[in-house]
């Protein structure tokens, strides 16, 4: 995309959660591998799709990037600058560039404030706009971007009275006030009707021409990725298994576990119904990883070496890795 | 694709009204005039987005509505037996040992105080369909591994299980009494992928081992064109459209089913651009006048505000319900999902 500073580079991410133990004499301590050595740039204005079943550690990862979990290990550098560790005013500065888009419109928005006081909050606690005058127009104008039009419209209800396309469009609102340099947008759409996704994701897709906004995009769903985002990540078991641009991934998958994710996404069109490969069995405890390469107990084309050594994360074709021993 | 035509009928819907009473308020027309036919070892798939009277149906067919629901009209024939005009007792008799039924959300379905096996053999006991207590057990074991569940795990508990599991458990306390019919209200929506592939698979292997006839509840258009053989689409209590699956995906004729396939992504096109379609769903006690999807119609016209279109039939195997179909105009294919796609395979 483009030469210049990534806006947000990861290095080696790792945050584990320990586990309590179950007896008095348990010796070992034991830890959920929620994260485990995750590296990946963001560049300015891109889209990047992270996609992987539940439990495979995205919304950790997500959590850690926005400094809601501390990283056990690892660097995150906020437009070049080291913000791992960041705390107080650094923190909550660093804070208003990365805004969060949630899951669930119907729980995230407090059903006892209106919709101007719940776009102006954020304002308030960053202390950004101190006259009602001032914090009005940045609210009108956000609720105007994320297409809540004419926005007086919207300001004195309540989200009880909002279908839930036009809460999420709150939700998001919510995060533009800031003007955040970047969205990290988790499943934003999955509790959403059909008719009603694709109005979201062109909105973001239009944020980012617009006003430059890089989006991380986290969903199981390949499908809705397909269409807005400039490259993919693929996760398993607290691990990227394989990263490149959307169509390079989609035409020609290099991981295994890829693989099996695309054959098994439903393709609405009874004369394409296809060879699937399905997955037996279920993702392992990410307590007890298995041994060398964590996806060998369900890849279908395992070797024994594979149980022996972890593979290496390489660059297959140009801009495209992955980590396997078999391509 | 597999041919259904000569298989005996087993379920058919007529004409069936379901309204939902709320007092000091007008009634609302949950379902209005729906009309289907199932056979035996057919998969139907009841797709719509939420609000659009699924759920209802599903509930009306099992005459398991709540308290403030009310059938007004219809037939629901099973087998030659109009199961709206049995008792209570007899309705009783047909649930579970003909119809029975795969709940929405399996994480919450299960008693989470009993252990599996006991959940599944209740079933069996509730309905007679075994007494013995030791052939009980037996059934259940064939249960279990009938859905790929090893016999051991019978004494574990829900929350042993993982989510996959659940809804197995779930499709095998369906089958305790070995139903003709199986009504499968999203049962693989809060699922991953992976898994719900494992689930579509299990289901379609029960249909052919078994000769089970599904109706496939869903809002995921991906899993109809991979699971079912013939579509009903409805929108605010009524049938869009009702045709082969074929049909629905690849010549639909209603706007409302063409949006729809617009707005669903598809991974095999993904340059395309996904359209939404504007507005939202009707309010069931604040019905447009005329045609239910006008106000979010493309192709709108004069008479679609005033009058309700009924259901027309294009050939012997596909409905319409819109006032352009009726006039034989046949909207033009561009707007199409698959222009030009007729040909492939």
């Amino acid at each position: 995309m483009n030469q210049q500073q990534p806006i947000i580079e990861v290095k080696n991410l790792r945050k584990l959660f320990p586990v309590q133990k179950t007896t008095l004499w348990d010796k070992e301590e034991k830890f959920v591998h929620a994260v485990d050595d995750v590296s990946f740039v963001l560049h300015h204005g891109e889209v990047l799709a992270l996609v992987g079943e539940s439990g495979c550690g995205k919304s950790t990862l997500a959590l850690t990037l926005m400094n809601l979990e501390t990283p056990t290990e690892g660097q995150i550098f906020f437009e070049g600058k080291d913000v791992t560790h960041l705390s107080g005013k650094a923190l909550q500065t660093m804070r208003r560039h990365i805004q969060m888009v949630f899951q669930d419109p119907y729980e995230s928005l407090n059903p006892t404030m209106t919709i101007g006081d719940i776009v102006a909050e954020p304002l308030v606690v960053h202390r950004l706009a101190p006259n009602q005058q001032e914090r009005d127009a940045r609210v009108v104008q956000a609720l105007e971007d994320a297409g809540l039009k004419p926005a007086s419209n919207f300001m004195h209800r309540y989200p009880h009275e909002l279908s839930g396309g036009q809460r999420q469009r709150v939700v998001i609102a919510g995060a533009l006030v800031l003007e955040p340099k970047v969205l990290l947008a988790d499943e934003p759409v999955s509790m959403l009707d059909v008719s009603i996704r694709a109005e979201i994701l062109n909105l973001l897709a239009s944020l980012r021409e617009t006003r430059g906004i890089s989006v991380l995009f986290i969903t199981h769903d390949l499908g809705t990725v397909a269409y807005f985002a400039d490259r993919i990540a693929v996760m398993y078991l607290g691990r990227i298994v394989e990263l490149g641009e959307t169509l390079a991934v989609l035409e020609r998958p290099l991981h295994p576990y890829t693989k099996a994710l695309l054959s098994v996404m439903p393709v609405p069109n009874p004369r394409l119904r296809r060879e699937r490969i399905i997955l037996q069995g279920e993702t392992p405890n990410p307590i007890n990883l298995p041994r060398g390469c964590r996806f060998h107990p369900r890849c279908p084309v395992a070797q024994p070496h594979c149980q022996e050594t972890d593979p290496a994360w390489r660059e297959i074709e140009p801009r495209h890795f992955a980590a396997c021993h078999e391509v | 694709m597999r041919s259904l035509r000569q298989a005996p009928v087993l379920l058919e819907v007529r004409n069936l009204n379901t309204d939902f009473l709320t007092p000091g308020e007008a009634p609302a027309h949950a379902l209005a005039d729906i009309n289907f036919t199932l056979r035996e070892g057919e998969v139907l798939g009841i797709v719509g987005e939420s609000g659009c009277g699924k759920t209802t149906l599903m509930l009306s067919l099992m005459r398991l509505l709540p308290a403030n629901g009310r059938i007004t009209s219809g037939k629901v024939n099973f087998m030659n037996t109009d199961l709206l005009s049995l008792s209570e007792r007899e309705m009783g008799d047909v649930r579970w040992k003909n119809v029975a039924m795969i709940f929405q959300g399996a994480m919450n379905a299960l008693n989470p105080v009993h252990t599996v096996g006991r959940q599944i053999a209740e079933a069996i006991i509730q309905h007679n369909y075994i007494t013995d207590q030791k052939l009980v057990t037996d059934r259940v074991v064939e249960l279990l591994e009938l859905v790929g569940i090893g016999a051991e795990r019978k004494d574990q508990y829900p929350h042993q299980y993982s989510g996959g599991m659940r809804q197995r458990a779930m499709i095998a306390m369906a089958l305790a009494c070995n139903p003709q019919v199986v009504i499968a209200d999203e049962p693989t929506t809060a699922l991953d992928v992976m898994i719900q592939a494992q689930i579509l698979e299990l289901l379609a292997k029960l249909r052919d081992k078994l000769g089970l006839s599904i109706l496939f509840v869903t809002h995921d258009l991906g899993v109809v064109a991979e699971m079912c053989d013939t579509v009903l689409v409805m929108y605010g209590g009524v049938t869009a459209e009702y045709a082969d699956v074929d049909t629905i995906f690849n010549t639909p004729q209603h706007p409302y089913t063409q949006e729809l396939l617009r707005a669903f992504p598809d991974l095999t096109r993904p340059t395309e651009k996904l359209v939404s379609i504007p507005g939202y769903p009707p309010r069931l006690n604040a019905l447009p006048p005329g045609c239910r999807f006008a106000p979010r119609c493309p192709h709108v016209f004069e008479r679609c505000h005033g009058e309700r279109p009924s259901l027309h039939p294009l050939n012997g195997r596909h409905f319409a319900s819109c006032h352009l179909v009726e006039s034989e105009s046949t909207i033009s294919p561009e707007t199409s999902k698959f222009p030009g796609k007729s040909g492939e395979k």
